[in-house]
């Protein structure tokens, strides 16, 4: 419910400007203006919120400080107490992390005849996986193809996608469709079967796929079931904290930690697949964020004490529309199909200011700038900007939205706020990692052998920024890929005898480097407590 | 001076502000959270809380992280469930109600008594759902049921032992495979694929410089 003064006055020009606001059709920015946009009011641009590492694979590039304090910092364990002659679980393919990445690739390692296994710090699906509303991307309409595809994601994330991975992900993205559907994950049709698709910020042809608004719940539900029907193995409430590699410095498996009873166990492995997802809840520049509650860079972490290569880890992607209001909710996603339905954005006056379907590091860089300008909407934790929900049912017809978008109705109904009729604040909040740990097209790191990484953990897929939709594709193209080439090469492998050496090593560099420091990590999971807020 | 409220974590009282959520006002209290939380959005079912308000008779169910404290709550997480799964073979079941006799014959036990819907933390028609369930009516218990975040409260109620949102799951996973439409231009895309369709247009894109992709990319035509 909206009781402050400030909010119902401008609710009222949004109002009176609402039925000229649904038609018009914005302008879209020029290249220039996106640039220009970009570079002064984008997070990724503001240097002082970056550090230079001073070791390990990517040293003398800058990082967000705060991933830089934990991939330069201190081991969860010292390497003399741990006896990697006592192994308690002996598997082809160890998958760590129990999202969409990690459970596409422990189905796809069972199907080629791997023995396979899930380990997860929280339970299987604890994942920004099942937070994904707005759906997922395939060039599968007649109009469309994987090569329109191709240039809408290489131009939003700013050219700099690795061409071979971009490849995959557009050329494979139906196949995934039809993968999902046939596991039985329901999306969006019409009744003679064809899909239900819209259009994501950046994208030339409408290919959002969705299941409603709970697209990527939809998703991981039912991946998790299959996951269940298989008996996979999953060992869940276990983090890994650190790789195991073998004497000739291939992935051989990983330290794990019982989450609850610290307990330490030891999982060895032909190989390995990091599916550890984003870093939301490393709140980076002190952003709220969208993410699950175990979002905190973990795969990097491992990856990089272990000498892997990180790829664009200086991008992040700000979601330009989390819930500024109520502050129960403050930075939750609020979905891009809002947008996609026909919401448009609107200033403290009632004005359009922008092309709500702008790629989502100009649209979050545009909503910074009206704020700027004066022209926000003030809360309790900032300002915001209006996200003018009831222009999609003046759009649409009415029950578009009950149909559409239940969640986004029932998040904001709880908080007295029927989106039907009114709009909603929104402000950036911190939603996705674009860069992650470098790989070749079959999913394997580009230093580590044996070593795979799949979904957010990946850098350079999207380059340095990514579509809405690219992401629970990428999710499902290349946890496929990774399961289907860990599985076949761990037929092959031939482990050697296990080695942490390379967690003194990094200790050893940190300490030449004169780097002090009382952090360890992988972080695992955030300290809210004692805090009032999320 | 901030608003604060009574609760009663486990039946231990703290005061936390009254604005809170349950799940950031135990955080408040000091509780480092592993068990029952997850994504913190209302999708994920891993905070499942139970409450009752000092004085009241009756009992309430919610999700943590998408509730506010209320003065004199006692609260109880139930971070874990034991609801039963049943191992299929997706691409042998058939959606047929015999499935559902086979695996979850205990939906026939139901007694109407609509303790899941009431306790049902997304508001939907449970037990609803369940009787179409029993007829075999996949279609409406997967839409009836769609929101379901598998949280097990109602289950936690349910006197006839019913495992709803497995039940559901199933239901949802056969309508979406064998009685949703088919999608032809999928099928047909995917084909085209095998058959290698885009290849040479999308290795030419690869190779192309990058000012020549931005030329593309600029000037591409949007659909309406």
């Amino acid at each position: 419910m909206y009781t402050n003064e400030k909010m119902l006055e401008s609710i009222k020009k949004v109002e009176a400007n609402r039925a000229a606001n649904a038609v018009m059709e914005p302008v879209r920015m020029t290249a220039e203006e996106k640039e220009e946009v970009l570079a002064t009011y984008h997070p990724d641009y503001i240097q002082s919120e970056f550090e230079v590492l001073q070791i390990g694979p990517n040293k003398g590039e800058k990082v967000p400080k705060e991933l830089a304090a934990i991939l330069q910092a201190n081991s969860r364990i010292n390497p003399a107490d741990i006896d990697l002659t006592k192994v308690d679980y002996d598997v082809d393919v160890l998958v760590i992390g129990g999202g969409g990445a990690g459970t596409s690739a422990a189905i796809e390692a069972d199907n080629n005849g791997a023995k396979v296994m899930i380990v997860t710090k929280l339970r299987m699906g604890d994942a920004n996986t099942m937070m994904a509303e707005g759906g997922i991307q395939a060039a599968d309409k007649p109009n469309d193809s994987p090569a329109i595809h191709y240039v809408d994601a290489f131009g939003g994330g700013h050219f700099a996608a690795k061409p071979e991975l971009l490849y995959k992900l557009v050329n494979e993205a139906p196949d995934a469709i039809q993968w999902l559907n046939n596991l039985g994950v329901e999306f969006d049709k019409a009744p003679d079967g064809t899909m239900i698709t819209t259009h994501g910020g950046g994208t030339s042809r409408k290919r959002m796929h969705a299941a409603k608004d709970y697209s990527g719940a939809e998703i991981m539900r039912t991946l998790r079931d299959e996951v269940l029907n298989r008996n996979i193995p999953v060992v869940d409430f276990t983090a890994a904290i650190e790789l195991i590699l073998d004497e000739n410095g291939k992935a051989a498996g990983a330290v794990l930690m019982n989450m609850e009873t610290k307990e330490l166990l030891i999982a060895r492995a032909k190989t390995v697949v990091i599916a550890t997802g984003g870093a939301g809840r490393m709140h980076y520049q002190g952003f709220p964020t969208s993410n699950h509650y175990g979002a905190t860079a973990d795969g990097l972490v491992l990856g990089y004490r272990a000498g892997a290569k990180l790829l664009y880890a200086d991008t992040l992607q700000y979601h330009p529309t989390g819930a500024a209001y109520p502050q129960q909710i403050f930075g939750a996603l609020v979905t891009e199909k809002v947008r996609s339905l026909g919401a448009k954005l609107v200033n403290v006056n009632g004005e359009v200011f922008m092309h709500p379907l702008e790629t989502r590091d100009v649209c979050a860089s545009s909503v910074i700038r009206e704020c700027r300008r004066g022209n926000g909407v003030p809360t309790e934790q900032g300002e915001g900007i209006w996200l003018d929900t009831p222009m999609i049912e003046l759009k649409n017809g009415e029950g578009t939205i009950e149909k559409r978008i239940p969640a986004m109705m029932r998040m904001f109904g709880k908080y007295g706020i029927d989106i039907r009729k009114e709009p909603i604040l929104i402000y950036p909040t911190l939603h996705y990692q674009n860069g992650g740990l470098d790989i070749t097209a079959d999913g394997q790191t580009t230093n580590i052998e044996n070593l795979y990484v799949a979904g957010e953990a990946v850098g350079g897929i999207h380059g340095r920024n990514r579509l809405m939709g690219n992401s629970l594709l990428d999710i499902i193209v290349f946890g496929r890929n990774a399961g289907k080439n860990a599985s076949a090469k761990s037929k092959d492998v031939e482990v050697g005898e296990l080695t942490l050496s390379h967690v003194d090593n990094f200790a050893k560099e940190m300490a030449d480097a004169g780097i002090e420091t009382d952090v360890v990590s992988p972080k695992l999971l955030p300290n809210y407590t004692n805090q009032k807020s999320i | 001076m901030q608003e604060m409220v009574n609760i009663y974590l486990f039946g231990k009282k703290y005061s936390v502000p009254a604005e809170l959520t349950i799940m950031c006002a135990m955080e408040y209290a000091g509780y480092q959270l592993v068990r029952g939380c997850g994504c913190r959005n209302g999708f994920c079912g891993a905070c499942a809380t139970i409450y009752r308000i000092k004085g009241q008779q009756e009992l309430h169910s919610c999700l943590a992280c998408q509730t506010k404290v209320e003065n004199d709550m006692y609260i109880a997480t139930l971070p874990f469930f034991p609801l039963v799964k049943q191992v299929y073979d997706i691409e042998t079941v058939k959606p047929t109600e015999q499935i559902m006799m086979q695996l979850y014959p205990e939906i026939y036990a139901c007694v109407g008594c609509n303790a899941c819907t009431k306790a049902c933390t997304q508001e939907l028609n449970v037990m609803q759902y369940i009787a179409y369930a029993q007829r075999g009516e996949y279609e409406k218990c997967a839409e009836e049921s769609f929101d379901c975040v598998m949280c097990g409260v109602c289950s936690s109620r349910c006197p006839a032992g019913i495992s709803h949102p497995q039940v559901a799951m199933l239901a949802r996973r056969l309508n979406g495979k064998y009685l949703a439409p088919k999608t032809a231009h999928l099928e047909e895309r995917v084909q085209e694929i095998k058959n290698g369709t885009f290849e040479e247009l999308l290795e030419n894109l690869m190779q192309k410089p990058i000012s020549e992709m931005k030329e593309l990319y600029n000037n591409r035509e949007i659909e309406k």
